[in-house]
């Protein structure tokens, strides 16, 4: 076995990981080591060929690849920073110790002082929405496919059923169009899209594809491959309604019904995670319930833009590399975080203070459903309006932000809430 | 004769909500967005919608199968399907760099393809 020690080490190479491993070198770190277990650095962003990445960070429209590429170069030009391909992270115990495997070395021991997760998140299968029928060839999750499609130079299917409105969905739409595929129809069982509304425009409008709203598979036909879908309309339960079904011919069906964090490493060093964003459970640095464990991106909840990606993983690089210097600040009091109402999840969901903070908190939240003239309001423990932000609309697929000066939560108590109320029309 | 037409911005994911109202088959007035951008957009979309394309083209000796590539500027809408099948029949060699011209003047439309990432040549 070999053994190396390192500051910092990330495991991850895409947004989240490059952009830490970059901060954490910006913040002293003398040794960072990235881990990634594809043959090459960038993560999802190398197959979102599609262009409207980074108009926050590099205030232009990157393709997926092209945001990607520029981290890839920041990262390569510090000779603190190294990278290990192909190689997976099997293990990391309490203490630091990282258990690692990769075609050249075999397995590889290494001690870090201070770990990030930036593993990112998986898809929902079919097994997880649980859709009746055979099993026949042909259905793939939305994101397998394109990866196929951008990077492997494989079309998945000719004639196509997308079931579920999210993004990927709704780009692979279009993606499969360009490549010569007929697609059929988008089945999305709520009565909204959780896509952004510019995608429904440029993807499926585009194209002619319709976009059945409140609808879902019933059954999926064919035996050895994929021969069509049974669809149905549902009531506000989601139960389909008997007497609505059609069948849709196809020869492949994708799924994009949503997307899980990735956390089977922390959750078994035993970090802390949050139900209801299946992340693991972070303060304002990004540290996780246990010391000297970090995370950051879609590990922690999913995002809608790399550009918050890229942001959350300079906060956690920032903060592993001074704890691995030992100058992380003391904190001398913990504030718990938490949503109420409208507001379903919340992160981070926990604020430390020291004396030497004087950042402003970025506190990123999401609502469980559709919602128009919203007030959102952080209250500290004794009821005291700290923070209030006002949305003409909220989307349970876009993300909102709002930013709250650390001192405003000195005085807070042991806990804020974020609430929401309906603006009264004047 | 007055017609309206309802439209959603595509900008930005803000993805405003609003409305053009013609007369005599001339603009009359845009309303609804929010920004300038938006109502540019509002002009051109009832006028002559334009896209940005991005698909990609197949590689020889390349580390990836696939080179992804990107229009340099928007195209007409109604010609984003014939440039992407177009762009379906060519092959380019690795090694190549992010911005390299990978199709010159698409369908004569005056826009150039370029290359979205670096690609090295396969070992």
């Amino acid at each position: 076995m070999n053994n190396h020690n390192y500051d910092v080490v990330i495991i991850g190479g895409g947004p989240a990981g490059l952009a830490a491993a970059y901060s954490a070198k910006l913040n002293g770190a003398k040794k960072i080591l990235v881990i990634e277990r594809d043959r090459e650095l960038g993560g999802i962003l190398q197959q979102c060929i599609h262009n409207g990445f980074g108009l926050h960070r590099f205030k232009q429209e990157l393709t997926g690849p092209g945001y990607a590429q520029r981290y890839i170069k920041m990262v390569e030009e510090h000779p603190e920073i190294e990278i290990m391909l192909d190689t997976m992270v099997l293990e990391v115990s309490e203490d630091k110790l990282v258990l690692a495997v990769n075609p050249e070395v075999g397995i590889l021991k290494i001690q870090a002082k201070a770990v990030i997760f930036t593993m990112g998140c998986r898809e929902r299968t079919r097994g997880a929405i649980r859709t009746p029928g055979w099993r026949p060839a042909g259905v793939f999750t939305a994101g397998a496919a394109q990866r196929m499609v951008n990077m492997e130079g494989y079309i998945p299917g000719k004639k196509v059923v997308i079931l579920g409105s999210g993004d990927i969905g709704l780009i692979m739409a279009r993606r499969l169009t360009l490549e010569g595929a007929q697609v059929q129809a988008v089945l999305e069982i709520m009565p909204y899209s959780n896509g952004l509304t510019r995608n429904i425009v440029q993807c499926l409008e585009d194209f002619n594809i319709p976009l059945h709203l409140a609808h879902t598979i019933v059954a999926i036909q064919g035996n050895e491959r994929i021969t069509g879908v049974t669809c149905a309309k549902v009531d506000e339960n989601m139960r389909p309604i008997p007497g609505t079904e059609f069948e849709l011919e196809c020869d492949c069906l994708l799924l994009s019904v949503g997307l899980i964090p990735e956390n089977e490493i922390s959750e078994e060093v035993g970090v802390k995670i949050d139900p209801k964003t299946s992340g693991p459970i972070v303060d304002q640095r990004r540290q996780t319930s246990i010391p000297g464990f970090f995370a950051a991106g879609n590990v922690v909840h999913v995002h809608d833009l790399v550009d918050f990606v890229s942001e959350e993983g300079e906060i956690a690089g920032k903060y592993a590399a001074l704890y691995a210097q030992g100058i992380l600040p003391e904190s001398y009091r913990t504030i718990n975080v938490l949503g109420e109402n409208a507001i379903r999840t919340v992160v981070p969901q926990k604020i430390v203070l020291d004396d030497t903070s004087i950042d402003a908190v970025r506190l990123f939240m999401r609502v469980g459903k559709p919602e128009e003239k919203l007030i959102v309001e952080v209250t500290g423990a004794k009821e005291q309006v700290i923070a209030t932000k006002r949305l003409p609309i909220a989307k349970p697929g876009e993300m909102i932000e709002l930013d709250i000066p650390v001192d405003k939560f000195r005085d807070a108590g042991e806990f804020v809430v974020v609430t929401s109320r309906k603006a009264v029309k004047a | 004769m007055n017609s309206s037409r309802k439209l959603s911005c595509i900008v930005c994911p803000i993805s405003c909500s609003g409305e053009v109202v013609f007369e005599n088959g001339q603009i009359k007035d845009v309303s609804g967005f929010n920004c300038k951008r938006g109502v540019e957009y509002a002009n051109t979309e009832v006028t002559n919608p334009m896209r940005m394309l991005t698909t990609t083209v197949k590689v020889d000796d390349g580390e990836l199968a696939l080179l992804p590539v990107v229009s340099k500027a928007v195209l007409p809408k109604g010609k984003i399907l014939p440039a992407a099948r177009c762009l379906a029949s060519i092959k380019v060699t690795a090694p190549i760099k992010e911005g390299d011209i990978i199709y010159r003047d698409i369908l004569g439309l005056g826009v150039d393809i370029i290359a979205a990432r670096d690609l090295a040549k396969r070992n």
